[in-house]
């Protein structure tokens, strides 16, 4: 037989309020911000969701209307599209196909841009501007943020709008139904260029390497020694992360420059890999 | 006549079947409110209340939302496009032309679908601009900023996959320059970088098990059809339901 102990239940009052009450950390009771700058969901954020819903809904059935997803001809392993685009989003790839050879453009550099944007919230240690739009506080992060963002979006631009036949560069007002002829430039590579200038293979191979290594050696060094004040506030390996990606990234506007301005082909050729 | 609905809907509300399947009111009290939030399954990723701040259209403009909207949109218009479509090389372009010309909204269901893709992309590029922008990756916040790389990564991968489906020129050749840059992958690739010392053939490199074969074919057309209907929205789906539980517990990154 179980025994029954009796708890003493007493009456609910109905003038307490019989909330929880914690101690909490900090230097003044958060009274003014808490509950009073919340509002319920339902309506509040539900309708604005609502809203959006509805309204993209609208664009999209209207453009649906409007313009239709095309289609081509059915696949053919025997004739191949002149040019061939790849989908908008993937055209910046593509176009990197031009300057860089596949295995980097196509595979290294987006898992570059990949593990980059991973590390981010991992090497970013400055505390500020979180939950605003706050540039003043984090210059370097928004440059640089910005300029990949903006190299990336001018890539898709190019390939969208600028590349006709044979993938040369065609202006809007060209005619793009004539294929354009094959520029007079021929590209040649870096240390070629330099036995041009009487050096010996060697040596030329040798100042490609050297070319390289020394942009990232000096790229890493600059900030170590004049900049010492960024280098304590990351710490070895987020500077190292940093100043790695941050090198590579400016490394590919350089290696673009270098092939229009000065026809470089390949700054380093290896057995394995050029570059 | 007014009470005679009024007394309709209140046999109506009373009944026990009624209450098994709704356990508040309309949400015009604010009992009603924060019950609706806390019962219902499809809301109840919500908060019961949410700061001022985070409701400002311009600091978020809805756009990690609307990406999850796009997402749904794809799915239910995947659908449909799927009760139709066969992924089989002989027929597969004309499901898509039947789809164009011959059955009921299937235009508009295609239609959708491509221009739902395109947003969701473009969505994902901008709310993650937004999300640099306003530091909302910073701590505690780190790992969901990962996820939502992932996610971005999963995207592309989706319009990767459905970009070879109609099985036209378009989709046969981006899929075929797909894969040369896989090919060209270091190590994994028969051409790349240390491909051929680490033992990688033509028949048995990172490009053979993406097309299932040496050229892009029949088996091709399998995988990237089980990977863009299955395989990949699982996965999404899966990162979705972290990343969202993680917005929850850890808070909207306003500013109180």
């Amino acid at each position: 037989m179980a025994i029954e102990t009796k708890h003493e239940i007493f009456p609910k009052n109905p003038k307490k309020s019989y909330g929880l009450v914690e101690l909490v950390r900090g230097t003044s009771p958060i009274t003014d911000k808490e509950p009073e700058t919340t509002v319920f969901t339902w309506p509040n954020l539900l309708f604005i969701e609502l809203i959006a819903i509805l309204l993209s809904s609208v664009i999209l059935i209207g453009l649906s209307m409007y313009s239709g997803a095309p289609l081509e001809e059915m696949a053919s392993p025997d004739t191949t599209p002149n040019p061939m685009k790849a989908p908008w989003y993937f055209l910046g790839l593509q176009e990197l196909l031009v300057f860089f050879d596949p295995w980097l453009a196509g595979v290294v550099l987006p898992t570059f841009i990949i593990v980059g944007l991973i590390l981010v919230p991992y090497i970013d240690i400055n505390p500020k501007g979180v939950g605003e739009y706050n540039y003043t506080n984090r210059k370097f992060a928004v440059w640089n943020f910005a300029f990949g963002l903006g190299l990336w979006y001018i890539m898709i631009i190019v390939g969208v709008y600028m590349r006709g036949l044979d993938w040369q560069w065609y202006w809007p007002w060209d005619d793009w139904e004539a294929h354009k002829p094959p520029s007079g430039v021929s590209l040649i590579d870096y240390s070629v260029i330099l036995t041009q200038w009487g050096l010996s293979k060697a040596a030329a191979q040798g100042i490609a390497y050297g070319t390289l290594i020394g942009y990232f050696v000096i790229g890493m060094t600059i900030p170590f020694i004049f900049f010492r004040k960024f280098y304590n506030a990351l710490g070895f390996v987020r500077y190292n992360l940093t100043m790695f990606l941050f090198l590579t990234q400016m490394g590919v506007p350089i290696k673009i420059v270098l092939r229009l301005v000065f026809n470089i082909k390949y700054l380093l050729v290896t057995p394995f890999f050029k570059i | 006549m007014a009470d005679f609905f009024e007394n309709l809907k209140n046999k109506i509300v009373e009944t026990q079947v009624w209450k098994s399947i709704f356990r508040h009111g309309y949400p015009d009290t604010d009992t009603n409110r924060a019950l609706v939030m806390f019962t219902n399954v499809l809301l109840h990723l919500h908060p019961v209340k949410v700061r001022k701040s985070a409701l400002r259209i311009r600091y978020t403009w809805c756009l990690g939302g609307l990406t999850f909207f796009m997402f749904i949109l794809l799915t239910i218009t995947g659908v449909f496009l799927m009760f139709y479509y066969v992924p089989d090389t002989r027929s597969a372009y004309q499901n898509i032309k039947d789809l164009q010309y011959a059955i009921y909204f299937g235009n508009l269901m295609r239609n959708l679908h491509r221009w739902g893709a395109h947003a969701m992309v473009f969505l994902v590029w901008l709310h993650m601009t937004r999300v640099f922008l306003t530091g909302a990756y910073k701590p505690p916040r780190e790992f969901n900023w990962v996820v939502g790389v992932l996610l971005l990564v999963l995207t592309l991968l989706l319009s990767w996959t459905g970009y070879l489906l109609p099985w036209d020129q378009l989709a046969l050749w981006a899929v075929t320059v797909g894969s040369k840059m896989a090919e060209a992958s270091p190590v994994i690739g028969y051409s790349g970088p240390f491909g051929k010392e680490m033992g990688m053939r033509v028949d048995n490199d990172i490009r053979f098990m993406l097309l299932g074969g040496t050229v892009v074919g029949q088996s091709t057309l399998l995988r990237f059809y089980v990977l863009h209907c299955v395989g990949l929205p699982l996965l999404a789906t899966l990162f979705l339901v972290v990343h969202f539980w993680r917005i929850r517990k850890d808070g909207f990154s306003g500013p109180l």
